[in-house]
């Protein structure tokens, strides 16, 4: 196939295709390069850094950087690992993360990375910031103590919902979502069927009334690592 | 030999932590065999009787009374261990962190639904240590060793971090017992 | 209100075409209208552009200069930048406190002027200086505070503040302020004399190619910061596809102790738009934007006049430079207080309506910029060079400056040394040259590049200032031996905390926890160990962050690592009985004995 791009990861030779990122790419070929604002279905992001990968000595997203013929990749060598344990513990630090009565937990995909890079606790010092909780719809709430800014409610509600009820305010260290109306979620035009309601890696938006439906232990990430189905289908 | 001794201590906790190594069932008399307890509340010693191998840390610091105790402990133990994610980072207490302390008494003490106090002092009596501007991880107070998360961390994660010490090997916990809940 | 609100917004959007490209504007006119850019505004304006109100709240909340609370009719936005304060802002602080009756950030209770700080307005070299809305106002003393604020209060027009006039343009009655050039050193680049139309002349008389050919002979490399090779860039942004193209001018002009394109502006504005068309010419677009950083709109009546001045000489417009089919012209496009828009991308993101947020590489702005077309993003000072390398051949500019770095830079000198101002130097020059030039022969550290750049002290001071060796995009910082150079660290992290977009995790988050652990070390409670968390927080702040901004905001921290350890090592302190140094009880008990009221039994 003429399309075909050849590159190397971690010492292992790739096909990709024209047109794939890395991480794509890598995850076709069963291998699983970390991620939390990047899900499938939605444009990449580059926001939350975790996917962060060497490509022939220079960082950078393996989520929006696209495949090319006879790029060496750097995925799981220790040097980028510790970049991702860094901007896990960062995403930790920077909210309020109570994981012991969070809905999420068990679930939740930033606790789940953590808990794949086997991080006991963050190394930087927690901020404690205060944020709020919006329960004012009848089905859904969000809780801005645990939203990691990844974009994906933004990104769901544009381009899949076609709606726009969440986008992003201010900057910097005080950048949060915002929802499209004076101040209240249920003021906009989200629906509990909306694809916006489903894709938040963690906790911060959640639907009312089905929490701790299913028991410790059966959780998706109690047993097995994030990314784990992934590495399976290259172990078949 | 004498066998190394272990002490432990509840600070802004529950004893949830503490209920957990009593889980360890009867692991508890190999346990026994292998320990010593120091101070503790499993054995009701208030004082250090001198250094101790392992300290075991359950809860953050609220107040001026968990900062003494945690300093004692960091100066009589060789390793100090959080235990549980409110010595860790603070749990469920912390959730006070972000609201002003100057609020936090007053809904205690004074505003608060089920408070009856016509005096309408906050109680200042000495024997009440003084609240900390916030509660602190115990990392933030003293160095701590190991971490262990959870809440509680369950009864094989205490249990194979307190083995691995024993037999001087790095505490490396499995996947499965690392968690956050 | 509502009423009379709705009719403006719907006149200023109409005035923009009910363009959601153009929310800039838009926004920036109801906040000079109304003092601010209410949530009923961001629901008017969005109905009209067809965008979300969210999508218009994004924006206002963006941008430093805009609000959605109303602001007083005078905003005053003083300069806190760190060499402000070295030239005495605190005291400036305290006067306009005490002045106004108000703090910083604080409207007076009349509601009519409004207290602020802000990042470099690019006046280092004649600070302190402040803007009292666009009126810039210089060299401040305590004495100068209470009689502008005196007049301010009598008269609500902060055009009265400016009595004497600067030198040059800077008192040409559509500038009218009392900003100096301070032009220290002129060379045949940029402050030399040009007949207008000459470069352009020469450039219509060549195909396209032949002017991009001439541009890579002459090896100019971009001076904006990255050095990127204007030639090359103009080559991927003419073969690109695209139905348009674009040619921006950067003149965000945002780092700190970066003042250079605002002397340019002021006095070469001529220069910069002939580059800008010969660039327009090159790459095959028929529109130019220069992007104005808001801290600079005093200069924009006279760059409009001179706009049209060029318009009537037909050098932009229709048939450019007498070129049949060649049209080109040139808008002004206003920022909005944020040093990230001077990121390329985010650049193109501001003037295309968006929040100022840089976007995901590739493509790059060549293949796909401004509302998706092909476009060239290039310094104020790089447009310059293009014009003269026209003019003066490829060959004459090649043999200025050193091997890698052709032709003369500007560099921004302030701080302390005796002349601060503007000097035009060749490339290659050495650093220890420039201090001796500008009387700074004491200096104990330099900041070469900027807060973005590299601290360097005594043993680098024979390096030479070029792409290969001490780059820099203009600033060069001084810094006397009084100095203390980790306060100078601690004021460059704010000044990233500020200015970080907040879009990716790195820069967002890294820059905080760099701050404070260095704030920790300079408040005595460090250790050993605080030094390796710093290097490797700072490292992976760089590798990790998405653009620019958050991949060199760890470089005073990491330059100052390596070039001056000391200067932490004399800070450190020894852990005692394990606690941490950085838990300081007493001011862990402050609030509870304020509540209680009784000291603590314990400690
Ligand atoms: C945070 C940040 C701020 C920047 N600010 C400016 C600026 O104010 N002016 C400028 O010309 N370039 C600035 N740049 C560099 C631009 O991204 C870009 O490289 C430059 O405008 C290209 O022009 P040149 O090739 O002519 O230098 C900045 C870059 C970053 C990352
Ligand atoms: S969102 Fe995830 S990490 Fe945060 S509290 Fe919930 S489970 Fe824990
Ligand atoms: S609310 Fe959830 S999906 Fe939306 S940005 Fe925050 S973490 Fe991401
Ligand atoms: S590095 Fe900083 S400024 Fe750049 S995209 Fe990331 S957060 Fe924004
Ligand atoms: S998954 Fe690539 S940046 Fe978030």
């Amino acid at each position: 196939m003429s399309d075909t791009i050849n590159f190397i990861i971690d010492g292992v030779e790739i096909q990709g295709r024209e047109g794939q990122t890395i991480l794509e790419a890598a995850e076709a070929a069963g291998i699983y390069i970390p991620r939390l604002c990047h899900l499938k279905g939605l444009t990449p992001h580059g926001s939350c850094r975790v996917c962060t990968v060497l490509v022939n000595g220079r960082p950078q997203a393996s989520c929006t950087q696209p495949v090319a013929e006879g790029i060496v990749v750097e995925s799981e060598s220790e040097r980028v690992q510790q970049i991702r344990r860094d901007i896990i513990d960062m995403l930790f630090v920077e909210g309020n993360h109570f994981c012991m009565f969070c809905e999420k937990s068990g679930n939740c995909e930033l606790q789940a990375m953590a808990y794949r890079f086997g991080i006991p606790t963050p190394k930087f010092p927690y901020q404690f910031p205060k944020r709020g909780v919006d329960a004012s719809h009848p089905d859904i709430f969000v809780d801005h103590n645990r939203c990691i800014l990844c974009g994906r409610c933004v990104r769901a509600s544009r381009d899949l919902d076609g709606k726009h009820v969440f986008d992003f305010v201010d900057r910097g260290p005080h950048k949060r979502v915002a929802v499209n109306a004076e101040a209240r979620l249920a003021d906009t035009n989200l629906d509990a069927s909306d694809k916006a309601t489903e894709v938040c890696p963690v906790g911060a938006i959640l639907r009312k009334r089905v929490g701790y439906a299913v028991p410790v232990g059966k959780r998706l990430y109690d047993e097995k690592p994030i990314g784990s189905d992934i590495e399976a289908a290259k172990t078949k | 030999m004498a066998k190394p001794k272990v002490a432990t201590t509840s600070l802004a906790g529950c004893f949830g932590c503490h209920m957990s190594l009593l889980d360890i069932d009867d692991r508890i008399l190999k346990l026994v065999e292998l320990v010593d307890f120091d101070k503790s509340p499993i054995d009701d010693i208030k004082e250090f009787s001198g250094r101790c191998a392992i300290g075991l840390i359950e809860g953050g610091c609220c107040n001026e009374e968990n900062v003494r105790v945690l300093q004692d402990f960091r100066k009589h133990c060789d390793i100090l261990i959080s235990v549980g994610d409110c010595a860790t980072m603070g749990g469920i207490p912390a959730m006070r962190n972000n609201i002003p302390l100057e609020e936090c008494y007053a809904e205690a003490y004074l505003d608060g639904p089920t408070v009856h106090n016509p005096s309408k002092q906050i109680p200042n009596d000495p024997e009440l240590p003084l609240l900390l501007n916030k509660v602190y991880p115990c990392h933030e107070v003293v160095k701590i060793d190991y971490h262990l998360p959870g809440c509680p961390p369950s009864a094989d994660t205490l249990w194979e971090a307190l083995v691995a010490l024993l037999s001087d090997k790095p505490v490396a916990l499995p996947y499965a017992l690392i968690k956050y809940d | 209100m509502s009423a009379s609100l709705q009719a403006a917004v719907q006149e200023i959007c109409q005035a923009c075409g009910n363009d959601r490209t153009r929310v800039m504007d838009i926004v920036r006119e109801v906040q000079s209208r109304f003092g601010c850019v209410t949530g009923e505004a961001m629901d008017l304006i969005a109905k009209t552009v067809s965008a979300h109100r969210v999508e218009v709240e994004g924006v206002v909340s963006f941008y430093a200069f805009l609000s959605d609370q109303p602001k007083g009719e005078v905003v005053i936005r003083l300069c806190n930048d760190v060499i402000d304060e070295m030239a005495g802002s605190e005291r400036i602080v305290r006067a306009f406190r005490e002045a106004l009756g108000i703090d910083f950030g604080q409207t007076t209770p009349d509601g009519r002027i409004t207290l602020e700080h802000t990042p470099c307005i690019g006046m280092c070299d004649q600070a302190p200086a402040a803007m009292v809305n666009d009126v810039i106002v210089t060299r401040l003393s305590s004495d100068s505070v209470w009689a502008m604020v005196r007049e301010l209060k009598a008269h609500m027009d902060p055009k009265r503040l400016v009595q004497k006039l600067g030198d040059g343009n800077n008192a040409h009655s559509l500038v009218h302020a009392m900003v100096e050039n301070n032009i220290r050193r002129s060379g045949p680049v940029i402050f030399a004399d040009l007949t207008p139309g000459d470069a352009l002349k020469k450039a219509v008389a060549m195909s396209p190619q032949e002017v991009i050919r001439d541009i890579k002979t002459s090896r100019l490399r971009g001076r904006g910061g990255a050095g990127f090779p204007t030639g090359i860039k103009w080559d991927y942004t003419r073969s690109a596809e695209g139905a348009k193209r674009y040619v921006l001018c950067n003149a965000d002009e945002g780092e700190p102790g970066t003042f250079k394109d605002r002397v340019i502006l002021t006095e070469k504005a001529e220069l910069l738009f002939e580059g800008m068309a010969i660039a327009g010419y090159a790459v095959g677009a028929e529109t130019g934007i220069l992007y104005l950083r808001a801290e600079y709109a005093y200069l924009r009546a006279f760059l409009e006049d001179v706009l049209n001045r060029q318009r009537s000489r037909g050098l932009l417009g229709k048939d450019v430079g007498g070129k049949r089919g060649f049209d080109f012209d040139i808008r002004i496009q206003m920022g909005a207080g944020a040093y990230i828009c001077g990121e390329e991308t985010a650049l193109i993101s501001s003037c295309e309506g968006l929040r100022g947020d840089p976007k995901n590489r590739p493509p790059f702005p060549a293949q796909k910029g401004y509302l998706g077309c092909p476009t060239t993003v290039n310094n104020v000072e790089t447009f310059c060079c293009v014009a003269r390398i026209l003019d003066k051949g490829p060959g004459w500019f090649a043999q200025l400056g050193s091997q890698g770095s052709s032709g003369t830079k500007l560099l921004s000198i302030s701080g302390d040394c005796k002349s601060p101002g503007v000097y035009e130097v060749p490339f290659g020059v050495k650093l220890r040259e420039v201090l001796k030039m500008a009387g700074a022969e004491e200096a104990l550290a330099v900041q070469v590049g900027g807060p973005s750049g590299q601290m360097v002290g005594e043993k680098d001071y024979d390096r030479s200032i070029c792409y290969d060796d001490l780059a820099t995009g203009g600033s060069v910082m001084v810094f006397g031996p009084q100095r203390n150079l980790l306060h100078v660290v601690s004021k460059f992290l704010e000044f990233f905390v500020e200015e970080s977009c907040g879009y990716c995790t790195p820069c967002r988050v890294g820059n905080v926890l760099l701050k404070e652990r260095v704030d920790r070390i300079l408040a005595g409670q460090g250790e050993e160990a605080d030094l390796a968390y710093l290097q490797d927080l700072g490292q992976t702040v760089k590798m990790a962050s998405r653009c620019g901004l958050g991949q060199t905001s760890a470089n005073p921290v990491l330059s100052t690592l390596k070039n001056f350890r000391s200067m932490y090592e004399s800070l450190l302190r020894k852990p005692i009985d394990g606690k941490q140094l950085s838990f300081d009880i007493h001011q862990a008990l402050a609030d509870a004995q304020t509540v209680v009221g009784r000291q603590s039994v314990h400690f």
